[in-house]
């Protein structure tokens, strides 16, 4: 079998999809939540923030096989180093995760080896100034929000500030995630142990 | 036979018996990693008497261009001036001690200190103190320039820097670290490194030279980082690393006692040809696109490029704080004795389609985020183990002493088996050498 007899459709093991419009896409969102948005309407501002108490949840009750199916095929996990996210053609990441890189980083939690997650971190979050924007174009819905994510692990007590930019896609009555980016406010300094999910 | 009892329960004086009694052949006693005092003697000889890295030259891309940086706890300021010659000097006000720069990277051709507004050049001489008239003429501006690390040299962009004035040249301090340094940057085409993509700065609650030591341990990959190798198994076969699972004292990768305390493990026995080092690198995103693009638009050099794209497959040490892991230049900064940063810059390449830096900066995130965190939490743990007062000593004796493992290659260099502990060994030679040194 050559290499393009493969059907990659299967993303959480091919990435065959991660070109150069995947990044142009990520340019492309950027703009956008870098613009000051309208106050949204209330249906739309209830519905955001319902979406992603629910998903934060899933983190901090540790149900990452739950959580990653909230993503869809093309999604990216993105905790960028460079604040705001810089280049990530030209950058390093925290975490640049396709559907595969995803789907490993859980794999990844759960072997139940991963010296740096024994004991696990345990995590609560609180997610605010939700800010939505829907685009007509492409049906795509842009939530914008601050969180601090508390984290004790070890004897250790820590806090993360940050803000998110999620992307969701319609899927059927609900959405999933094309684009999940936690940027923390310091990201490109230092860090201590930095496994676990924002 | 020192009496190490005595060394253990006078804790103001852990090192009484003197350096030696601390460092065995098989064996160095647990105050070297817990001790305020030593940590303090550390900083200022081991990060002083040698040469240490500073900076690399791609981050200085202009005359006049500085980053700021650390030489052990000295802040200092690595700076090119307007001809482009390098230098670094301390960020500390010869006023009252003010740092006069507080930036992390910029171009100036001088620094105001921001307390009192002192003038300095960029290669330390005073301007000028505001209203001159207030000093009396005992006031020698000569005299009040910034502090100088004295001796700074460039290997191939690689900034070193040190106060020794005897020390040897930079060249014969690297000595036999060369050849594989200079293996890592001609994977680049025309050399040219270049240190701007970012960095994973990993801070752990540990003593700085428990990353040193893991730079050079065959011993642990198949334990510390069994999560990474699970997870790299996830897709069927099995890939990079999984190698050191397999009785690694028996196969081809070696460990190589470079002298100067340097090492390096060469992990490229276990690939065979061109385009091997990619098709064993764990998948990356975009990684079938990528080859597909390759592949058809560069026909010829497909192989080459693709396997700079994965990492350089060996793991070099450069005593005290380089380690050169893949594609990243780590550093090892020590913050206390029992915490440490340390900065895993990020590389691009010259020379080579932009996809293949792209590839380069996926390929950099993957250790940082599955196997360095796992590593950082042993570090951890063997400095909460080193609490236990009673037993105080840490074993380097694996490879000492068994038959068959050393060899003496036609450089002087040591070749032992991958597990061997010989890294540890070698470098706590040159640690004691440089703990020894004394300008009294
Ligand atoms: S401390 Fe710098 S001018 Fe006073
Ligand atoms: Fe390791």
């Amino acid at each position: 079998m050559t290499i393009r007899d493969i059907d990659y459709s299967d993303t959480s093991r091919w990435s065959h999809h991660v070109d150069v419009d995947f990044y142009a896409d990520l340019e492309h969102f950027a703009e956008l939540f870098t613009a000051d948005w309208a106050v949204a309407d209330v249906n739309a501002s209830r519905s955001a923030e319902g979406f992603l108490a629910a998903e934060a949840r899933l983190i901090d009750e540790a149900r990452f096989n739950d959580w990653i199916e909230l993503f869809t095929d093309d999604c990216l996990y993105w905790v960028p180093i460079t604040p705001g996210g810089g280049d990530p053609r030209r950058e390093v990441s925290h975490a640049f995760d396709d559907r595969r890189r995803l789907t490993d980083r859980v794999f990844w939690l759960r072997t139940g080896l991963a010296f740096s997650q024994i004991p696990q971190s345990r995590t609560r979050r609180v997610i605010s100034n939700v800010e939505v924007l829907d685009d007509p174009g492409t049906g795509l819905r842009l939530v914008r929000s601050n969180f601090i994510v508390h984290e004790f692990r070890a004897g250790v007590g820590k806090t993360y500030p940050g803000w998110y930019a999620h992307v969701l896609a319609p899927h059927g009555d609900g959405w999933r995630i094309r684009l999940k980016q936690a940027n923390l406010l310091d990201s490109e300094h230092g860090h201590e142990n930095l496994t676990l999910v924002f | 036979m020192v009496d190490v009892l005595s060394v253990v329960t006078d804790p103001l004086d852990p090192v009484s018996e003197g350096w030696a009694a601390l460092v065995q052949e098989d064996r160095v006693h647990r105050s070297l990693y817990t001790e305020d005092r030593v940590f303090a003697e550390e900083m200022v000889k081991v990060f002083g008497q040698t040469w240490v890295y500073l900076a690399h030259e791609s981050q200085l891309p202009e005359p006049n261009s500085f980053v700021t940086g650390k030489l052990g706890l000295r802040p200092i300021i690595i700076t090119r001036d307007r001809k482009g010659t390098l230098h670094a000097v301390f960020n500390r006000c010869a006023h009252r001690a003010a740092t006069v720069c507080r930036e992390e990277t910029g171009v100036a051709k001088s620094f105001q200190c921001p307390y009192h507004g002192w003038t300095f050049r960029n290669t330390g001489e005073l301007v000028g103190a505001p209203w001159p008239g207030g000093y009396g003429d005992t006031f020698n501006k000569d005299e009040l320039g910034l502090g100088k690390v004295t001796r700074v040299a460039s290997y191939r962009g690689f900034i070193f820097g040190t106060l020794n004035e005897s020390a040897p040249s930079l060249e014969d301090f690297l000595g036999q670290a060369k050849p594989w340094l200079d293996y890592w940057i001609d994977r680049a085409p025309k050399g040219e490194v270049i240190v701007r993509a970012g960095a994973h700065r990993m801070v752990y609650r540990g003593n700085w030279k428990l990353a040193y030591d893991n730079g050079g341990d065959g011993y642990h990959p198949s334990f510390s980082h069994r999560s990474l190798l699970e997870m790299a198994s996830r897709l069927g076969d099995s890939k990079d690393m999984s190698y050191f699972g397999k009785t690694p004292d028996d196969g081809a990768m070696k460990i190589y006692s470079l002298g100067n305390g340097h090492s390096v493990i060469d992990q490229r026995p276990n690939f065979d040809g061109p385009g091997s080092i990619w098709a064993n690198q764990r998948p990356q995103p975009g990684r079938e696109h990528f080859e597909e693009l390759i592949r058809a638009r560069y026909p010829e050099d497909s192989d080459r490029l693709l396997d700079v794209s994965a990492g350089a497959q060996i793991n070099l040490s450069i005593f005290p704080n380089l380690l050169i892991i893949g594609n990243q230049i780590q550093v090892i900064e020590p913050l206390s004795v029992d915490k440490t940063q340390l900065v895993w810059n990020a590389t691009s390449i010259g020379g080579v389609p932009d996809e293949v830096n792209t590839m380069r900066m996926r390929t950099q995130e993957d250790f940082p985020a599955f196997g360095e965190p796992d590593d950082q939490a042993n570090f951890e743990e063997v400095q909460r183990g080193l609490a236990v007062t009673e037993v105080e000593w840490i074993l380097m004796n694996r490879g000492l002493n068994v038959d068959g493992w050393q060899t003496l290659d036609a450089n002087g260099v040591v070749v032992s088996a991958v597990t061997d502990e010989i890294h540890m060994r070698s470098y706590f030679e040159e640690w004691l050498r440089l703990m020894e040194w004394t300008n009294r």
